[in-house]
């Protein structure tokens, strides 16, 4: 993994992280500024050069004098610490004043605060050189102190270092503004699909399945009307069998395409409409209201292709589902007595349910050793 | 026998009508929405109503909720209740109207076999029940280990039972006597605890809160 800010760097393991860049890049951040220090001297000195009354004026002159160079000084500075480029914001200009203020006003000396103290693992070290009036052993033991204090020294510089430069580009950049426009316009598609499904649905429920049921109804009728054992009566027959064939089929296909216990009686009913269509016995609990649509279908698509893998391949005997509404989050769980050893890495299932979940924010967590138990759980925020 | 029927698809409708007129019996109304159901009961009061479940104007689940209205002002109404696909919760909501005698909810693709959906509606029109073979389908699927005790065979008796059915009919259904049934059933109600009942309505209800219960 490349590490492209300070932040991840901290997360490395020590010696490669003691053995990058980063701990340097941070120590010559935060001692960069001495530039926005030596800018607020200068206002300060103009301050004091220009008689009593002009002071008023002078001081926001010389403020607006120095805030675009200090501006520009640190979003270049940010490169050192943060390698994301930052994304290009409408009110770019203002959030870079805005960020040179808080520099001018509070950071600069705040981060050479930071690097005086971590410079005191240096001065330990150096002892014997800075005060050699120290005894020798004593000398000689503070060096060791120091030494081992400086990988300490490292960290808390990176810390703050990161830290400063989160802080600098959470104020020049709304955090995830693309991320976030992106992850909407994918509900978006998500939902123009489901109202798809659901007149495809409708479409098929008022025209094929009324017309085979009335083509069905009419050969019923012609049934009675012809002996059986007449080739008509058998050919009539044949064909009323097929007729009922296809209106199972069409059920069938239609349940696929959108399941119309969901949008009538939500969740609950539509878990145990599934439950009671799965060859592996299932107990279900659930017990929420009725959530916005995106959010039931979701949880609906995930609890059906959990059974479908439940029947497929954990060889279980009885699954069981619950689901329940917690803090504003729908929760479901399907654990089953199975084999476990089901592998996201393996087949498209549980990767295209963490893809569908991903754009109504859920999460997907499973948990299935070999020789099972399988425990698949999902989080799906309500709010809509 | 009068009969109210609504159903919003013109076709069905009128085949429906010409279906039920052909088997000798009166058709006071037949109506397309859930409101002219409400209407047409309370103005012809018939002895039994058949209706679809999804109507306008919401096309949810209009026809089952004028259903259970009509239960609730008139218990003693025969209601026949057709739908395209069958939902367990739907045959639970119907089945706990008044003790769930005469009441029958069926796949609309029963009509098909004529003789068979008008004997469902006469039986419904008497007082009995009739629950369609894919919703008691979907009750013997869940997990519940007395009916594990049973044979393959008293497992398919039972599901009959809960369908409505008669002995004769369970008889005629897997080609067996019908003391070959009765014995079935005999041993059916002993494995599963239950009061031995005679052959009718209350031995449907017996089983199908059995089968209902968690």
């Amino acid at each position: 993994m490349v590490h492209r800010t300070a932040l991840e760097a901290l997360t490395r393991r020590p010696l490669p992280f003691l053995g990058s860049g980063w701990p340097w890049r941070c120590a010559a951040y935060l001692v960069a500024s001495v530039v926005p220090g030596a800018a607020v001297a200068g206002v300060a000195a103009a301050l004091l050069l220009v008689p009593h009354p002009y002071r008023f004026v002078t001081g926001p002159a010389a403020l607006a004098v120095v805030l675009p160079p200090v501006a520009r000084f640190e979003v270049v500075r940010l490169r050192l610490v943060d390698g994301v480029p930052v994304p290009r914001v409408a009110d770019r200009r203002r959030r870079e004043a805005g960020l040179a203020v808080i520099t001018l006003f509070a950071m600069w000396w705040i981060d050479l605060l930071m690097v005086a103290f971590t410079a005191a693992p240096v001065l330990l070290a150096l002892t014997p050189v800075v005060r050699p009036a120290v005894a020798p052993e004593v000398a000689a033991l503070a060096s060791v102190a120091g030494v081992l204090l400086l990988p300490v020294a490292a960290y808390t510089v990176t810390a703050w270092g990161g830290a400063r430069g989160a802080m600098a580009r959470a104020i020049l950049a709304p955090q995830r503004s693309e991320l976030g426009e992106v992850l909407r316009s994918r509900a978006r598609l998500v939902d123009a699909f489901e109202l798809e499904r659901r007149r495809i649905e409708r479409d098929l429920h008022d025209g094929a399945q009324q017309r085979l049921v009335a083509l069905s109804m009419t050969l019923g009728m012609a049934r009675l009307d012809l002996p059986a054992d007449s080739e008509v009566g058998r050919l009539i027959g044949l064909a009323h069998e097929e007729a009922k064939q296809a209106l199972g089929e069409l059920r069938e296909l239609i349940r696929g395409v959108h399941s119309p216990v969901l949008t009538d009686r939500g969740l609950g009913a539509a878990v145990r409409d599934l439950a009671g269509r799965s060859p592996v016995p299932v107990e279900v609990d659930v017990e929420v209201p009725r959530l916005p649509a995106p959010v039931e279908v979701t949880a609906y698509y995930v609890v059906s292709e959990a059974l479908a893998n439940v029947a497929k391949h954990s060889e279980a005997a009885r699954v069981a589902v619950t689901g329940r509404v917690e803090r504003g989050t729908l929760v479901v769980e399907v654990r089953d007595d199975g084999v476990g050893g089901a592998d996201p890495a393996e087949g498209t299932g549980l990767t295209g349910l963490a893809d569908r979940l991903s754009v109504v924010d859920g999460r997907l967590s499973l948990s299935s050793p070999a020789g099972g138990p399988t425990l698949l759980r999902v989080e799906i925020p309500c709010a809509w | 026998m009068r009969v109210v029927i609504a159903e919003d698809a013109v076709l069905l409708r009128e085949g429906l009508a010409g279906l039920l007129e052909r088997f000798g019996h009166t058709v006071v109304a037949a109506v397309g929405d859930a409101p002219g159901l409400l209407a047409a009961a309370a103005e012809h009061r018939p002895d039994a109503v058949v209706t679809d479940v999804r109507m306008p104007p919401g096309f949810t689940d209009e026809g089952l909720r004028a259903a259970l209205e009509l239960r609730a002002r008139r218990p003693d109404l025969a209601v026949l209740v057709l739908s395209q696909y069958v939902e367990q919760t739907y045959a639970a909501e119907l089945l706990d109207s008044h003790s769930g005698a005469g009441i029958g909810y069926l796949l609309k693709d029963r009509i098909g076999d004529v003789g068979e959906f008008v004997e469902a509606l006469h039986r419904v029109a008497a007082g009995g029940t009739v629950v369609d073979p894919e919703v008691v389908r979907q009750l013997l699927r869940r997990r519940r280990d007395p009916l594990a005790r049973l044979t393959p065979r008293e497992q398919e008796v039972l599901g009959l039972i809960a369908e409505g059915r008669s002995n004769a009919s369970i008889a005629k259904e897997l080609y067996v006597t019908e003391a070959a049934v009765a014995k079935h059933i005999a041993n059916i109600f002993a494995k599963l605890d239950l009061p031995p009942a005679a052959d009718g309505h209350r031995r449907v209800l017996a089983v199908l809160a059995y089968l209902r219960q968690e």
